[in-house]
């Protein structure tokens, strides 16, 4: 680690009731990189995002952007602006067109002018291969377009990191790859990303690294190559072993 | 200060008196209402073209006139086609046939509710119709049948008060006998009011814990 | 057999006080839109006070929707009319009729609009807020839009039942369509015919209101809802 690392997770702590759902979190992400989080279901994954941008309230740890430390920011809402989010469910705002969709957080919390922010929300459409869906209501749309949409409204905000949280698994599986295609774009355009997915095929093409957590701790982070070959901690190995017969070996 | 407290105490026997005719006319009309209300929505779903036409009309009709001039149809009406009719009758008459436009439409969607698949499926493994019936489609029918009655229940026991106009001493035209004499119109509306609410509030509350109790995911027990 | 029928014959009490009834009927068409419109303003944001407000603006809300809700309508017109006066809160017939109605209404468009408020997906805070906006941003550009657009239909109907309800003013007096139809029976006698004629009113007006209304819905659909 030569440059001091965008994001910086620390000790992170949660709990739902009685429920321990992070038990200290610790990683980190320099700019440009990617990673991806794996593990079993209920383990705390969605969570660490949802922590991130702070829609959940961690009880203890640090979480720091650059040199603005997110738990104990006083301004969430400028932080979120630059902290993109794409989840299972697309979230589009049902009542707005694909491009108004796009426009929305430019307009009402970048307060930008009406024709730049049309120009930017054409833009970002473009980019993940939208282009002659504006004026599509979300319920016109399929699944991959939409998803793509929000991906689109996301990057329309200019984030520095952006979070997937199981992005494709609300697809069909004839749609995953279009949304697939546009993540690894961005990979490789320099975006930085944290990518929760059981997308092995993706994980192991596209990331600097998969974390693999389970029962609110991180088990090991490695590069995906040992990860895939032989990874260090038995866990993982049954895990992924499982993973292969659900979804078939590393994208080959 | 203590005149009010003995105001109060004083007028409950006769709030009392006029909370018994609001219940029978509540029960009377909720009675009237179901019965016609189910041969309606019977006639509506499962009639020949006619009688689907004509039941359609009919609670097209019904639900457009105000409850307030059906009623006042029914009690002026009667006795100009030669019927003498009792204040009371005429209340239940008149708002029980509002009431029987409504309930065949909560009927007609609570048949809607259980689809034939169901039905297939119950004859499939051998139920006979009588099975079918109490095993699969009333327990399917009731649980989307209980939210909406409770609401319409609701709107009948507030729309006996309507019977006031045409004389019935119900709660309200008791609330103002009272009035005349003593001229404390706001304690005893208070009062009345407050009667009310314990009515409509307190079995709308008891059928939402049925409701609640019978509760399975996935029958969607959506209604106004 | 012919005395029978002239018993049913209304036309000519309709056309003998023609002005009258049409006079009536203007008075519940305006007492109707009026009431609508103030009575779906109080209600949105007395769902919005049940369904986001703090504790007490919650709890003040909830129990002004259920009270109201759970008394007559005629009960709630006569406190306004006969048990203000003696405090020294004296309105007209006309006014009564206005404020009452549209105190009900209130009450009736917040519990819709809350319905649909509460119809609308968590998911949808979670994207407004990943974007960076505030609650009540969320609230106002994200949530309420989609929320009235589920109301509509609710509200609509509303204005049907409010338009039907205004006969209530009979019972103090304003000069609704209902109440010039007292008038007038109580002047001839023939209450059956009278009344009749006011049915028959209702019933075009409100077939033809709810004519409109569905094309109108029609028109302003939007793919996704309802
Ligand atoms: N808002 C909440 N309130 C209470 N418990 C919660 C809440 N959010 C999550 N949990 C609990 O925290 C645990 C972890 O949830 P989380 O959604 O982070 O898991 P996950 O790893 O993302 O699982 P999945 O793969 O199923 O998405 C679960 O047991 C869940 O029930
Ligand atoms: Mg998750």
């Amino acid at each position: 680690m030569k440059n001091k690392p965008l994001v910086q997770v620390k000790n992170l702590k949660k709990s739902f009731g009685d429920n321990l759902v992070l038990d200290g979190i610790s990683f980190s992400l320099n700019t440009g990189e990617n990673k991806v989080i794996i593990g079993p279901s209920g383990t705390g994954k969605s969570t660490v995002l949802n922590c991130i941008n702070r829609l959940i309230m961690p009880d203890s740890g640090e979480i720091w952007l650059e040199d603005k430390e997110i738990v104990t920011a006083e301004n969430i809402n400028k932080i979120r602006q630059e902290i993109g989010y794409v989840f299972q469910g697309f979230g589009l705002f049902h009542h707005l067109t694909a491009k108004k969709n796009v426009m929305l957080g430019l307009r009402k919390v970048k307060k930008i002018s009406k024709n730049e922010a049309e120009d930017i929300a054409r833009f970002e459409l473009n980019r993940v291969g939208l282009t002659d869906v504006d004026d599509s209501y979300p319920a016109q749309l399929s699944g991959g377009q939409k998803q793509r949409v929000a991906i689109a409204r996301a990057l329309a905000m200019q984030p520095k990191l952006m979070l997937f949280d199981e992005p494709t698994s609300a697809l069909d599986p004839e749609l995953i790859g279009e949304v697939l295609n546009v993540m690894k774009k961005l990979a490789e355009e320099g975006m930085t990303m944290l990518v929760v997915t059981h997308e092995m095929g993706f994980a192991r093409s596209v990331s600097d690294e998969i974390i693999f957590m389970e029962g609110g701790k991180i088990v090991e982070q490695n590069h995906p190559e040992v990860m895939f070959k032989g990874p260090e901690n038995e866990r993982t190995r049954q895990f992924l072993f499982k993973l292969d017969d659900l979804y078939g070996k590393g994208g080959e | 200060m203590d005149g009010r407290v003995e105001l109060i105490i004083n007028s409950i026997p006769a709030l009392l008196r006029g909370t018994i005719i609001t219940i029978q006319l509540t029960v009377l009309i909720l009675i009237f209402g179901l019965i016609l209300g189910l041969i309606l929505a019977f006639g509506e779903t499962y009639g020949n073209k006619l009688i689907q036409k004509l039941t359609a009309l009919y609670g097209k009709v019904i639900r457009s006139i105000p409850e307030l001039v059906l009623l006042l149809l029914v009690f002026y009406g009667l006795p100009n086609l030669g019927f003498r009719i009792r204040p009371f009758n005429a209340a239940v008459l008149g708002l029980g046939i509002r009431a029987s436009a409504y309930m065949a439409q909560i009927f007609r969607g609570t048949f809607k509710a259980v689809s034939s698949d169901q039905i297939t499926a119950a004859y499939s493994i051998g139920m006979g119709k009588y099975m079918t019936f109490i095993y699969v489609i009333f327990p399917q029918a009731i649980r989307s049948f209980i939210p909406p009655f409770a609401n319409e229940y609701a709107i009948i026991l507030k729309d006996t008060s309507l019977a006031y106009a045409i004389g019935v001493a119900e709660l309200l035209r008791q609330g103002q006998y009272i009035i005349a004499v003593e001229y404390d119109p706001l304690t005893i509306f208070l009062m009345i009011a407050a009667i009310y609410f314990i009515l409509t509030f307190g079995v709308t509350r008891l059928l939402k814990l049925v409701e609640f109790k019978l509760k399975v995911p996935g029958i969607g027990a959506e209604s106004r | 057999m012919v005395d029978f029928l002239s018993q049913y014959l209304i036309i000519d009490i309709f056309i003998s006080n023609f002005g009258r009834l049409m006079s009536g009927l203007r008075f519940t068409f305006t007492l109707t839109i009026v009431v609508m419109f103030f009575g779906t303003i109080f209600g949105v944001l007395l769902a919005l006070g049940r369904s986001f407000g703090s504790k007490p603006v919650a709890w003040l809300c909830t129990a002004y929707i259920e009270i109201i809700r759970g008394t007559p309508m005629l009960a709630q017109l006569f406190i306004l009319y006969f048990a203000l006066p003696p405090y020294g809160i004296r309105m007209t017939a006309v006014t009564v009729a206005y404020l009452g109605f549209t105190i009900n209404c209130a009450a009736y468009q917040a519990e819709y609009t809350r319905g649909s408020i509460e119809s609308v997906s968590s998911d949808q805070f979670k994207s407004a807020y990943s974007l960076g906006m505030s609650r009540w941003q969320t609230i106002f550009i994200v949530v309420l839009p989609q929320a009235i657009r589920w109301a509509i239909p609710a509200w609509t109907n509303e204005f049907i039942y409010i338009l039907k309800y205004t006969s209530l003013a009979y019972v103090i007096g304003a000069p609704d369509l209902m109440t010039q139809g007292k008038f007038i029976a109580s002047r001839n006698y023939q209450f059956f015919r009278v009344y009749l004629i006011v049915a028959i009113i209702y019933l075009i007006i409100v077939w033809i209101s709810t004519w409109i209304i569905d094309i109108v819905e029609e028109k302003l659909k939007i793919p996704g809802f309802g």
